[in-house]
């Protein structure tokens, strides 16, 4: 009898394998992001271009280093530096200093991801951890909003965007008023509601025509980019859907019991709700694993976005919500745990 | 859901969609020609190896018994070829080491017709006969599992069953023999279904039949007689209906309770190509010498569902479908929790359902990189028992076996290999499990 040569690699079943990978997630995250990098460019100009890039590649270098650093090879592959690079940058107002931003992307991988073991080990959303140091560190260039559209935006930075590092950066308001821009008053929709009183229309809300961070603006555009990622099955659909129903309800509810709190249709398309609800908190990596868990997080943050914007000093509460979601995600898994199949009524737990 | 359950076809939660492969599903049942020396393992099945009754240099006729059980827990081994035993010793196997086999010389000029058993009118016996003669056919699930029909008919005192369950769901990607079985054979199938209600005293069968396989539904149907409490009930095509315990859901709505057994809830399972075979052999006190195999894979020229004579050796096998000789993987069994094999020399078996011979493609890339986790919980939305792959896989990271066994239902797990088909980290997670718990059982022992 003949001997074909035969060589087989043994291994143990199963020998079929989805062709989904942490990569092609990961890429298209980012590819959803895009759409709204795009957008804010086209509404902000050079400046949210610049923006983007400088937080995006201090991110990038960051990992480079750190993965350098302990050994772990060339972990810019799988695109998790990108996604927390772009989602960082989307959370800035369009006049923020460069500087600051290549601090923000440092501090998010830096002590929110390599801090804990890099991919898959942080507790946090990193890029939520890199915006809070910021927030705290430049309250004020945080909270300094430029107008969309403004002319000359192509060929102009806003002047705040150039400070140099450790600088006071310049005044903007006397370059707003330069504008000539009718009724611009510098402040969010959020800001204008919770302190003036005044409510902005839900279809400038809708589109993104009104002031605000870079990504947070056009809720069209960020319904469509998670639409794709939810139905790529590349994104649990479920916490959005949680976090906003429990946004809008904790919102009902309030403005039902008192009508000088704002409408729940306001809330949920004003500030960073939406943009928190579909990308931010959704980073797999800090949410809950169990079925009900995903729920229950989701109304969680949705209830404490709504009692931070009513109640707190600050207009918007998405990045405290998430962060204190992300918190209290393992205890929401510990305590959600699914019934297994044939699982006996009285079990007697060791 | 319940409410809409007229909208979808009968299922059980989560599971996976794998690409099926099922090329073969229109061939005809063909038969293999006999292998000048076949090799007859004494340990194909659940339970004590059998003991050889025969020694080197005596002749055997098809269909004599060769081995006889060990116990009740043991079935027999019969004469799969005429011809002389030329050694009783090691030999190799599928699952690595060399076991106890009887190699048996085919004679080449004898005609191979079965001349051994004898007659006899199974109506006329009780259920304590049937059982009995179930065990002098060597019978056992031909699923995959190997566990002795008879034990599994043999259902304590103190337990009532009011339903068989009848697996024809293959579930498993590539393998046609089920199905090839009830589209021709469903006579005897149906009266296989007959001898295992009498055995366990049930009042009716559910027949679950995958609804890939519309052919095999009808021919059954047809065949039902008027009357008969039979029934077929199509079930979703989805990894694993399978598997006994999620069938059961499926049909009756009923679980198994975590560490028990069907019959608990008052019903026993048996796979189609078991009721089939076994209604084929009763009859004539014969004992099971051959199998339907799905010879499939991208690496073999002539795929097809063969009637292979037990004890065949693989290399004789691919020889006769046209091996390419070049493979990437040689798998017993189905891809999803089927075994692979490096010799050639490991022979068919009963719990040998495919031989599957493949070259790496897409769909394989075991060899991936690993990532950590990234906790996107598709793990739990595919594990068929509703564990949480993701965390016993952190868990087994670290070594904490006995807290998996503990806290996270580790033993609930009957290795579909769900969640490992799933992660896009490429983690090996029900080989960490499958570690995980023979660890505990050495620990235990």
């Amino acid at each position: 009898m003949s001997q074909p040569p035969l060589r087989v690699e043994l291994r143990t079943s199963p020998h079929l394998r989805t062709t989904l990978t942490v990569e092609t997630i990961m890429r298209n995250v980012v590819y959803a992001l895009l759409p709204l990098c795009a957008f804010a460019v086209y509404q902000f100009g050079i400046s949210a271009l610049a923006l983007i890039l400088v937080v995006t590649l201090s991110c990038l270098g960051t990992e480079a280093l750190f993965s350098r650093a302990s050994g772990k090879g060339n972990t810019l592959s799988d695109y998790s530096a990108t996604i927390t690079g772009l989602l960082l940058a989307l959370t800035l107002p369009p006049g923020f200093p460069l500087w600051m931003g290549a601090v923000a992307g440092f501090i998010a991988i830096a002590l929110g991801k390599v801090l804990f073991g890099g991919l898959g080990f942080n507790v946090f959303n990193p890029a939520l951890v890199g915006r809070a140091f910021v927030q705290a560190a430049f309250p004020v260039a945080i909270t300094t909003w430029t107008p969309p559209f403004a002319p000359g935006r192509f060929v102009e930075f806003i002047p705040s965007t150039l400070a140099l590092p450790f600088m006071q950066p310049p005044e903007v308001k006397s370059w707003i008023d330069g504008l000539g821009l009718d009724g611009y008053t510098g402040a969010t929709p959020l800001a204008l509601q919770k302190f003036e009183g005044v409510t902005s229309s839900a279809i400038d809300l809708f589109t993104g025509m009104a002031a605000g961070s870079l990504g947070e603006t056009s809720a069209l555009l960020i319904l469509l980019c998670g639409g794709y990622l939810a139905a790529r099955r590349m994104m649990n659909w479920r916490i959005p859907v949680a976090m906003l129903g429990g946004a809008w309800v904790t919102a009902a509810l309030l403005h039902w019991a008192n009508p000088g709190h704002p409408d729940p249709w306001f809330v949920l398309f004003s500030g960073g709700l939406l943009f928190g609800a579909m990308f931010m908190a959704t980073d797999m990596v800090a949410t809950p694993v169990t079925p009900l868990g995903v729920w229950v997080y989701g109304i969680f943050m949705g209830f404490l976005t709504v009692i931070i914007r009513v109640f707190g000093g600050l207009p918007e509460g998405v990045m405290y919500a998430i962060l204190l979601g992300n918190a209290a995600a393992p205890l929401i898994e510990h305590i959600t745990q699914p019934r297994i199949y044939g699982a006996r009524k009285r079990k007697v737990e060791s | 859901m319940a409410l809409l359950s007229f909208l979808r076809k009968a299922t059980f939660s989560h599971g996976i969609h794998p690409p099926e492969n099922k090329d073969t599903s229109d061939m005809a049942i063909k038969r293999l020609p006999f292998a000048p020396r076949v090799v007859v393992p004494l340990s194909q099945h659940f339970g004590a190896p059998a003991v050889a009754l025969v020694k080197p240099g005596q002749e055997v006729v098809r269909g004599e018994p060769i081995a006889r059980a060990e116990g009740f827990l043991s079935v027999p081994m019969h004469a799969p070829v005429t011809g002389v035993v030329e050694s009783v010793g090691l030999m190799a196997s599928a699952r690595g080491p060399k076991v106890p086999s009887i190699v048996i010389k085919t004679h080449a000029a004898a005609s191979q017709r079965v001349l051994w058993g004898a007659p006899r009118d199974v109506g006329d016996m009780d259920a304590e006969a049937i059982i009995l003669a179930i065990q002098d056919t060597g019978m056992v699930g031909l699923g995959g599992a190997g566990f002795p029909t008879h034990v599994k008919l043999s259902v304590p005192k103190k337990y009532t069953i009011d339903t068989l369950v009848v697996n024809g769901c293959e579930c498993e990607p590539y393998l046609t023999t089920d199905h090839r079985m009830m589209v021709e054979y469903p006579q005897d199938l149906i009266a296989g279904i007959h001898i295992a209600m009498k055995a366990v005293g049930a009042g009716r069968a559910l027949i679950g039949i995958e609804d890939n396989k519309p052919d095999a539904a009808r021919a059954l149907r047809g065949c039902i007689p008027q009357g008969a409490p039979i029934d077929v009930v199509e079930v979703e095509t989805k990894y694993p209906q399978g598997s006994e315990k999620l069938l059961i859901k499926t049909l009756l709505g009923r679980e198994v309770p975590s560490g028990g057994y069907p019959y608990e809830i008052g019903v026993v399972v048996q796979n189609v190509a078991t009721l089939a075979q076994l209604a084929q052999l009763l009859p004539e006190s014969q004992g099971l010498i051959e199998r339907v195999v799905t010879i499939s894979g991208p690496g073999v020229k002539k795929p097809g569902n063969y009637l292979v004579p037990l004890g065949t050796p693989l290399r004789f096998v691919l020889e006769q479908v046209g091996f390419s000789g070049d493979a990437s993987q040689l798998i017993l069994g189905g891809p999803m929790m089927g075994n692979s094999v490096a010799s050639l020399d490991v022979p068919v078996t009963k719990t040998v359902s495919g031989i599957l011979v493949m070259s790496q493609g897409k769909e394989e890339r075991g060899a991936g990189k690993v990532h950590p986790c990234i906790r996107c919980g598709k793990c739990l939305e595919a594990c068929p028992v509703n564990l949480n792959p993701s965390q016993l896989g952190r868990l087994a990271a670290k070594r904490e076996y006995k807290m998996m066994e503990e806290r996270f239902h580790l033993n609930d797990c009957f290795e579909c290999g769900c969640c490992s088909y799933v992660c896009p980290s490429n983690i090996p997670l029900v080989q960490y499990f499958r570690i995980a718990k023979s660890v505990n059982r050495e620990r235990a022992a």
